[in-house]
């Protein structure tokens, strides 16, 4: 079920510094197992599964009893995936209760979570808000930290995961197209962000200079960090920086866009806790608070939108989010994982915020330099979803590893007293800012 | 290239009749002027109902090309590589289209030329439109 939030999305300008900066504090993490595939057999790595683990992992890592949690949110509908709805197909198989519906298998509803919680033994007897109507992780977390600001709870758990079954998937078949399809399927193209932010990245290139070989340290890099992430698909099953040659040789798949430069789709479960500040002070965990968050949604004017309006739209959602933080901008932000799902629109986020100084068209340059986690530009420190698989939230947990100082090799050297990240891309996004202090 | 035979909505019929008769109409906003593409129920800029059908002329400009070593549009898979260019309407630059480019080689589109307006016929009396490089 679903409860209008006060206040919720934050989308127009000028909305000022967030009524409930420094209320609201991030007292709980955890993640699910990680694997490349759900194999359509074990039960004990559905996302149903995972979703369990996620939660019961991030009640742990908080302290609390399940019985002090009374809030859930969840995204029960990993979009845009293997396992949208439009992809799943005719009914499969299915097995014993609980998994005698596609609920647990590839999507989780709060209602199937909060009794798979009660047979794992860790019941939420008290919940007073559930929320199952979000759609992504950047999304999720400016709303968990909005209800709990308006006082719908004291403790929400919220939950996002990403899924991937064998096969391909978005597959336009036959000789015909319909919906919003024609407009892109004829000519080849079709349901994917890859070709817009290709088209753009392309103009980026036209106006700043530089080619699709200039991204090649970033992506480096964020595999790199991924390797230093030991949940991480690459830190498990494929043991080995990539090249630059590697990178400068990869297979394309709509030039400029290659492998390489395109998440791998995996199974995995995040969760967070969010709590009342005024309920922090005995926590087990040193709360990480939020200042600010807001979000983005804007409709492209015609077939492709262009460089000029991500430009525009991600100025303004990083004017917003200070603001909303209550920072002055840049200087305020030690740690930032923007998102990273293509490596084409990456820049587009660390110019617009203009991280260490790097302003429109300096990002290839930066790139260029030390953006190592030991080193002075410690650039998407978690490696993102290129550096982990398309989990969408890694740069969501590392944000919080890095604020509590327990990264590990991944822990930058740099002041990480606040940081910010956001999903998913420049059209439609949403974006926190958190800090180890209830204001900057 | 075999292309994806679109499949239209009451919404679209105008259009793509259009396009079968070779000509390229457009949304034309009664209430603040713009142009639109694709097609929609109200109008992006101001978000009136008002729309008119408007023909232009079919005269553009390449912004970018990219090309296509993979595609999920079955139909499209022997055909590869080939481009997909963005190509921007010379009546109104904030309009742009998809474009194959055919004739022209892939990784050699050249990035700001121009071209102009085709119409491929895909079945008996189905025609697509697509830009090529003038010239």
């Amino acid at each position: 079920m679903g409860i209008s939030i006060n206040g919720w999305p934050r989308t127009a300008e000028g909305l000022g510094v967030w009524e409930h900066s420094g209320k609201v504090a991030i007292t709980g993490y955890g993640y699910s197992d990680l694997e490349r595939r759900w194999d359509g057999v074990s039960m004990d790595k559905t996302y149903g599964a995972y979703a369990v683990q996620a939660l019961q992992r991030t009640i742990a890592d908080s302290g609390l009893s399940p019985d002090e949690i009374d809030g859930l949110m969840v995204c029960p509908d990993p979009a845009g995936d293997s396992w949208s709805a439009e992809d799943r197909g005719t009914p499969r198989p299915y097995f014993d209760a609980p998994y005698d519906s596609e609920d647990g298998l590839t999507i989780v509803t709060t209602q199937w979570l909060i009794k798979a919680m009660a047979r794992a033994g860790t019941p939420l007897n008290n919940l007073k808000f559930i929320d199952d109507e979000s759609s992504s992780i950047g999304q999720l977390t400016g709303k968990a930290a909005q209800a709990v600001g308006e006082g719908h709870a004291k403790h929400l758990l919220m939950l996002y995961g990403m899924g991937n079954v064998e096969g391909r998937y978005h597959l336009e078949e036959g000789n015909y197209s319909s919906g919003g399809r024609v407009w892109s399927a004829p000519w080849g193209w079709m349901t994917s962000a890859m070709m817009q932010h290709a088209f753009v990245f392309l103009q980026y290139c036209t106006k700043y200079g530089g080619s699709h070989d200039n991204l090649a340290p970033f992506v480096l890099n964020q595999r790199r960090n991924g390797l230093m992430t030991p949940w991480g698909y690459y830190a498990q099953h494929e043991q080995y920086q990539i090249t630059t040659e590697d990178y400068l040789t990869q297979r394309y798949v709509a030039w400029p866009n290659g492998l390489l430069d395109s998440d791998r789709p995996v199974n995995h479960v995040a969760s967070f806790l969010f709590s009342a500040a005024d309920r922090v002070k005995d926590m087990k965990q040193k709360p990480i608070y939020v200042l600010g968050h807001v979000q983005a949604q804007h409709p492209s004017k015609s077939t492709m939108a262009t460089l000029g309006d991500h430009e525009e739209w991600t100025d303004s959602l990083a004017r917003r989010l200070y603001e909303a933080a209550g920072a002055r901008g840049a200087e305020d932000l030690d740690v930032f994982n923007p998102y990273d799902g293509f490596a084409t629109f990456t820049q587009t986020y660390l110019e617009a915020f203009q991280w260490h100084g790097v302003k429109r068209g300096d990002a290839f340059d930066f790139y260029a330099g030390d953006i190592r986690v030991e080193g002075p530009h410690p650039f998407n420190s978690s490696g993102g979803n290129l550096g982990n698989g398309r989990t969408r939230t890694a740069m969501y947990t590392d944000l919080v590893e890095q604020l509590r100082g327990i990264a590990g090799p991944r822990q930058v050297q740099i002041k990480h007293e606040t940081g910010a990240c956001g999903q998913v891309t420049p059209g439609g996004n949403g974006h926190i800012f958190l800090s180890v202090n209830p204001s900057i | 290239m075999p292309k994806t035979i679109p499949v239209a909505t009451e919404l679209t019929q105008p259009f793509w009749d259009a396009v079968n008769e070779k000509k390229l109409v457009l949304q034309s906003c009664a209430s603040c002027g713009k142009l639109q593409y694709p097609i929609r129920p109200t109008c992006w800029q101001c978000q009136s109902d008002r729309l008119e059908w408007k023909e232009v002329e079919g005269k553009g400009h390449i912004l970018e090309t990219m090309v296509v070593h993979d595609t999920r549009v079955v139909r499209r898979k022997g055909d590869v590589p080939f481009n997909v260019a963005v190509v921007s309407l010379d009546e109104d630059p904030s309009i742009n289209f998809l474009a194959n480019l055919p004739g022209t080689t892939t990784n050699e589109a050249p990035q700001g030329a121009a071209v102009e307006l085709i119409f491929e016929e895909q079945e008996p009396g189905k025609f697509i439109h697509d830009w090529q490089v003038i010239g």
